[in-house]
């Protein structure tokens, strides 16, 4: 089985984010960047399916900048084959990044498409969804586990009140949600042998598709401050103040 | 000019994430959003859709009650959203794992780029949203003839599920895509309310040190009617199940009363919490980022101050 993992560059998910004074977006420059992290869990889990025997090879694939080579990396270091860049300066949008990675699966058809469930930037959980739609494919979001069964894949996903499990026809899409797995921590050889492991390029633009933005940010604000209270001394004061002054027990 | 609005629903009842997007698409008819229809889709739901016809401002309800729409699966619900669809200007969908699940596809169909999570209604075409775990929030303008939207259900208030009388239309199935299916679901069974919808909410993070001392929290969850919650900490180092989350990553939930109990506060965990009109935090670090936050901060050790907070709210 070949799996294809896509992984994005965002803003380090422990880095506290500052909106810049013109509300034109968050401050990005001088700021740590890391794999997404529900990325991370997507490319840990086709690693594993490759250390299982299960998959013959994992390709991982990014849309964005030049820069983005660095995030591929990280994906190769960890146990990745090699890499593909779909690159293009624009901002895309989920729609577009779908459209782009529908013309890297038909290139490559991979029998499984591995996806963070959502980005940890824009917070959008859209383009696995958008991905499997655009192909036909079936779909496994917020995947808490994957098993192989029988020419099929029986996925777990993490719903609203508890776990849901599905079986996908092949070939599919599978985003990642937290429990799926713990990802490791890329070894020095494994950088080092990174380093060697081919990385192609795909200019964006030649594709010819339509991934213009279809959302357009108008202002992006701090959410407004939540002032910190008072501290009380006991129980007893807890509760005659939740009780009398805000009212709500 | 209409909106479709799809329901979420447990076959004889209508989730409360309906009555929120309800809210939210009453807003957008204000601003000449036309009429609102409501789809019930499902397998047996009938019932749900008797419910829906009472909701105010509802024109009409579509009933789906069809084989291939048991467990709702994405795959089968979606075709049914892209049919629909010709005939509206807005489709809305609560951000529940429903909704979550289904509407990206069927925008994905239509060449739409949707609009997830939205906080406020600004006009027809804009709409507010959070991004970066709700640190910022962006206000987007859709270019898109259609709008697919879907609505967190903590920033619009729950509309009062009576006062309309709604026509209902019966559809027919659009068949199964073969493509999955369902082998089973693991509920969590509880007494208690619903995490995103309960009034009171109690949580405990790292500092509870096992999964069999939340058995505290619950003592007092069952006095005062409320959800249990946990931090990612906590669900991370395998205490509770991970349908218990709060945070950037987990659940938002805005209730009228949050209790954090050893919760340290970190960024992702405030994000799923930060809209309740309440926050107490007990903790023992008085440096712990949660203080911040909180209306009302205890800095106690949370073994003896919780078993103390369940017998003061006997009195």
């Amino acid at each position: 089985m070949k799996v294809l993992v896509a992984v994005k560059r965002v803003i380090d998910a422990y880095v506290k984010v500052r909106v810049k004074s013109d509300g034109s977006g968050v401050e990005t420059a001088n700021v740590k960047m890391s794999m997404n992290p529900f990325c991370e869990i997507a490319v840990e889990e086709a690693v594993r399916l490759k250390e299982q025997g299960i998959a013959s090879e994992v390709v991982v694939v990014s849309c964005g900048p030049q820069v983005n080579q660095e995030t591929i990396r990280t994906a190769l270091a960890m146990g990745a084959d090699r890499g593909i860049l779909v690159q293009s300066d624009e901002e895309l949008q989920p729609l577009g990044i779908a459209k782009l990675l529908k013309s890297v699966v038909e290139k490559e058809q991979p029998d499984l498409v591995l996806l963070g469930k959502q980005a940890v930037d824009n917070d959008f959980n859209q383009t696995g969804q958008m991905l499997s739609a655009l192909l036909g494919w079936s779909q496994g979001t917020f995947a808490s586990k994957i098993e192989q069964q029988d020419g099929k894949l029986r996925v777990t996903r993490e719903i609203d009140g508890g776990l849901e499990t599905l079986d996908l026809a092949t070939p599919t899409i599978v985003t990642a949600d937290l429990r799926l797995n713990e990802p490791r921590y890329a070894s020095l050889p494994n950088i080092m042998k990174a380093k060697k492991k081919p990385i192609e390029t795909i200019e964006a633009e030649e594709l010819g598709l339509d991934i213009a933005p279809r959302l357009k940010v108008l202002n992006v604000s701090e959410p407004p401050a939540r002032q910190a209270g008072v501290r009380v001394e006991s129980i007893a004061d807890l509760v005659d103040k939740l009780k009398n002054e805000a009212k709500v027990i | 000019m209409s909106i479709l609005v799809i329901a979420d629903h447990e076959n004889d009842a209508l989730g409360s994430a309906t009555l929120s997007t309800l809210n939210a698409a009453q807003q957008i008819a204000a601003k000449g959003g036309g009429d609102i229809h409501v789809l019930v889709a499902g397998k047996g739901c009938a019932e749900a859709a008797k419910a829906a016809q009472t909701l105010p401002e509802v024109k009409k309800v579509l009933l789906a009650d069809s084989e291939e729409y048991d467990h709702l699966l994405a795959e089968n619900v979606a075709p049914l959203v892209v049919k629909l669809a010709e005939g509206y200007d807005y489709v809305l969908a609560g951000s529940a794992t429903f909704g979550k699940n289904v509407l990206p596809r069927a925008a994905a169909l239509l060449d739409v780029q949707p609009i997830s999570d939205i906080v406020a209604v600004e006009s027809g075409d804009t709409f507010v949203r959070p991004i970066y775990a709700g640190n910022a929030l962006s206000k987007v303008q859709s270019g898109d003839a259609k709008k697919l939207i879907s609505v967190r259900g903590t920033a619009f208030d729950a509309v009062p599920a009576e006062g309309g009388s709604a026509e209902l239309e019966t559809l027919e199935g659009t068949g199964d895509s073969g493509l999955s299916s369902h082998v089973g679901s693991e509920l969590t069974q509880s007494e208690r309310p619903e995490l995103t919808t309960a009034r009171v909410v109690i949580s405990g993070g790292r500092g509870m040190q096992s999964g069999d001392n939340f058995v505290i929290l619950e003592r007092v969850a069952d006095k005062l009617g409320a959800a249990l919650g946990a931090s990612r900490a906590a669900v991370d180092a395998g205490f509770v199940p991970n349908d218990y989350q709060v945070g950037q990553t987990g659940k938002v939930v805005a209730p009228e009363l949050y209790i954090a109990v050893g919760i340290s506060g970190a960024i992702q965990h405030l994000a799923g919490m930060k809209d309740s009109k309440v926050i107490v935090a007990i903790n023992k670090d008085e440096e712990a980022p949660i203080f911040q936050v909180a209306d009302y901060g205890l800095v106690a050790d949370l073994f003896e101050a919780v078993p103390e907070l369940e017998k003061a709210l006997d009195q």
